[in-house]
């Protein structure tokens, strides 16, 4: 049980401690995993899904007003919504958006915070002046101020990317900058600068390889928040427009009509719950493997903020 | 916690610690002035300028202008910047555009049932969260615990707001036990209004509980493997007094971290659960705002809400102080 644990922290996982980062073994031992195993086929399939749509659904914008609201059958596998639109087909479509959102989140924040948590770390004189800033940022909790953000730039899906990167670039640049410090102070480093190496060349090439493994694991946290927070966001009616085929709008929608059609609730609400359950399993087993250092605590408490 | 309250036992010792209260609150000065700029920031962000929304979409561009002199917003950003700090230092949040009442009125107004929805999360969130944990850990690797850290793992993966939904569909529609939404305050009796929250707390509580019960777990059993456990087993305690006495005082320090987070958290969290359940706290506040652009109300709301989550934060820091009598402050 020790090693399928998924709060377990390093002294459950000895073992994990001892495998090599490079190791090519690595993908044999997370697939060993089976609840890790569990967690990647769950992304999988959502991905797999995601990608399929125009493939495996219909049109979700496509109104049939003489079948709205009606009820799970052959012909709507999930029902209908309130102007009659496929739900099926709207939480296939869903899944596309939530995955792209998700992937475009970890990319910006990861731009972003890898950027700033570089020059952060290898700049003393930067640090305070941006850490200032990453901390302010963070002091708003994540939804607040990405539903202020939305106020500004306004709803679409762009503006839904921009406003969850900037909430959780901060985080990002926060961890690279903890490992940067650590990192530069390196003998491997002091040698490479003796040499004259560039400072560009430096952090590139010698830190940034270096503090690789806490930021991947970090991605599927952020990418499981980014996910949940667009959902939220979109449910809230400040996320993507109305019309975007998305989790969080089917939901909007559904809480009016729940009486009557439960399944918009359920549908788009298992699918949420399974992709976030898997992102989760996923990023447990990878946290354990890749990245000993980082103690069960500590993501949880990240993911607490 | 036990004989120990405070660290300090000298004189010395309570200057020290004055001392260190009063450079965290310094250190917080830095990181307001932060929060107060990317709040002023948020409302320059927006395409168009404050002042054509304030004025409406029929008014002249001289109607405009003047709004626009009253409002200071004709003069350099830096100088307008300075007053909005001025203000905030003041209490002075604004006027909202739509309420037509001031901003902190409209705060004060809708905070009674964010406030009572975030503390009954809270409790509920620490009272299943924590023994869950600790159980867990007591029975470590047995069905029991896994039992527990498979529905923890799933408890985390479920959005407050979609099991909210989920609440008003079988506990709302389908069983009809409690009311599928609104919120009856407290002038009209306290039992109307604890009816009103029981779901929406649970909906929040839950989830945050899932991750305390994780977290608990965790510190308890980094605990149960130091040496003093070992000791306290080898003169012949039972298991009971071990993990019981000994060892949960210990893994209270982290797991007390977390209560006070998740209070912060699930006041965010109470912003979006209020939407599912029609409650006019907060959360609707900042949301019609958005929704009308009233940009006044989305700051205050905003800079409140980042305020409490500051001052959460430093008061779980200080609380080491009278729970961990060894943290030493220099």
């Amino acid at each position: 049980m020790a090693v399928n644990d998924p709060a377990a922290d390093t002294v459950d996982l000895g073992c994990a401690s001892a495998v090599e980062r490079r190791s090519p073994l690595w993908l044999v031992q997370l697939a060993r995993r089976k609840i890790t195993l569990a967690g990647a086929v769950i992304m999988l399939a959502t991905l797999v899904v995601g990608v399929l749509a125009p493939v495996i659904a219909g049109n979700p914008t496509q109104m049939e007003v003489q079948a709205r609201l009606s009820a799970p059958s052959r012909t709507h596998w999930f029902g209908t919504d309130d102007v009659g639109r496929d739900v099926y087909s709207r939480v296939v479509y869903g899944a596309r958006l939530s995955i792209f959102v998700g992937a475009c989140v970890v990319l910006f924040s990861f731009v972003v915070g890898v950027t700033c948590g570089l020059i952060a770390g290898f700049y003393p004189r930067l640090d305070n002046l941006v850490m200032r800033l990453m901390d302010g940022l963070m002091a708003f909790p994540a939804i607040i101020l990405a539903i202020a953000l939305m106020a500004s730039l306004g709803p679409s899906v762009a503006n839904v990317i921009i406003a969850i990167g900037i909430v959780y670039s901060p985080r990002v640049a926060r961890v690279v900058r903890g490992s940067v410090l650590v990192i530069r102070e390196t003998a491997y480093v002091e040698a490479a600068r003796a040499l004259g190496a560039a400072d560009v060349v430096l952090m590139l090439r010698h830190v940034l390889p270096n503090c690789l493994s806490p930021v991947i694991v970090q991605a599927s946290f952020v990418f499981a928040a980014a996910v949940l927070t667009e959902a939220a966001l979109s449910f809230l009616g400040v996320g993507v427009p109305p019309y975007v085929p998305s989790w969080g709008n089917i939901l909007s929608e559904g809480r009016l009509y729940i009486q009557q059609a439960p399944w918009l609730v359920l549908y788009p609400g298992g699918a949420i719950m399974l992709t976030i359950f898997g992102l989760n399993l996923f990023g447990d087993g990878l946290r354990d493997l890749l990245d000993p250092k980082i103690r069960g605590l500590q993501t949880e408490r990240q993911r607490a903020g | 916690m036990g004989g120990h309250v405070g660290a300090p036992h000298s004189e010395s010792g309570y200057v020290k610690t004055w001392i260190y209260v009063i450079r965290r609150l310094i250190a917080l000065i830095p990181v307001a002035l932060v929060v107060a700029t990317i709040a002023f920031v948020l409302i320059h962000l927006a395409p168009g300028d404050p002042a054509s929304i304030i004025a409406g979409p029929d008014a002249t561009a001289e109607d405009v202008e003047n709004i626009k002199h009253q409002l200071g917003l004709d003069q350099p950003l830096p100088f307008q910047l300075v007053r909005w700090y001025g203000r905030l230092v003041q209490g002075d949040l604004g006027r909202s555009i739509f309420l037509r009442k001031p901003v902190l009125d409209a705060i004060i107004d809708r905070v009674e049932p964010t406030l009572l929805l975030t503390v009954s999360a809270t409790v509920i969130a620490v009272l299943i969260g924590v023994p869950s944990g600790v159980i867990s850990a007591r029975f470590h690797n047995s069905a029991t615990d896994q039992a527990f850290m498979m529905f923890a793992l799933f408890g985390i993966s479920v959005p407050n707001f979609l099991l909210g939904l989920i609440f008003v569909l079988v506990f709302g529609v389908w069983l009809g036990w409690f009311p599928v939404a609104g919120y009856s305050p407290l002038e009209y009796g306290w039992a109307k209004t604890v009816r009103s929250l029981v779901m929406p707390a649970f909906a929040l509580g839950l989830v945050q509980s899932a991750l305390i019960a994780r977290i608990a777990r965790s510190s308890m059993l980094d605990v149960l493997r130091e040496q003093f456990i070992t000791a306290g087993r080898a003169k012949g305690l039972g298991e009971r007094a071990v993990v019981y006495k000994h060892a949960l005082k210990n893994a209270m320090i982290p797991t007390i971290t977390i209560i006070g987070i998740s209070f912060a958290v699930l006041l965010s969290g109470a912003v979006v659960v209020e939407t599912v359940f029609n409650i006019p706290g907060l959360g609707r506040l900042i949301i019609s705002a958005v929704l009308r652009r009233d940009y006044p109300v989305i700051q205050g709301v905003v800079i409140c809400i980042a305020g409490v989550y500051m001052l959460v934060n430093l008061l779980v820091d200080l609380s080491y102080l009278l729970i961990d009598p060894r943290v030493k402050y220099q």
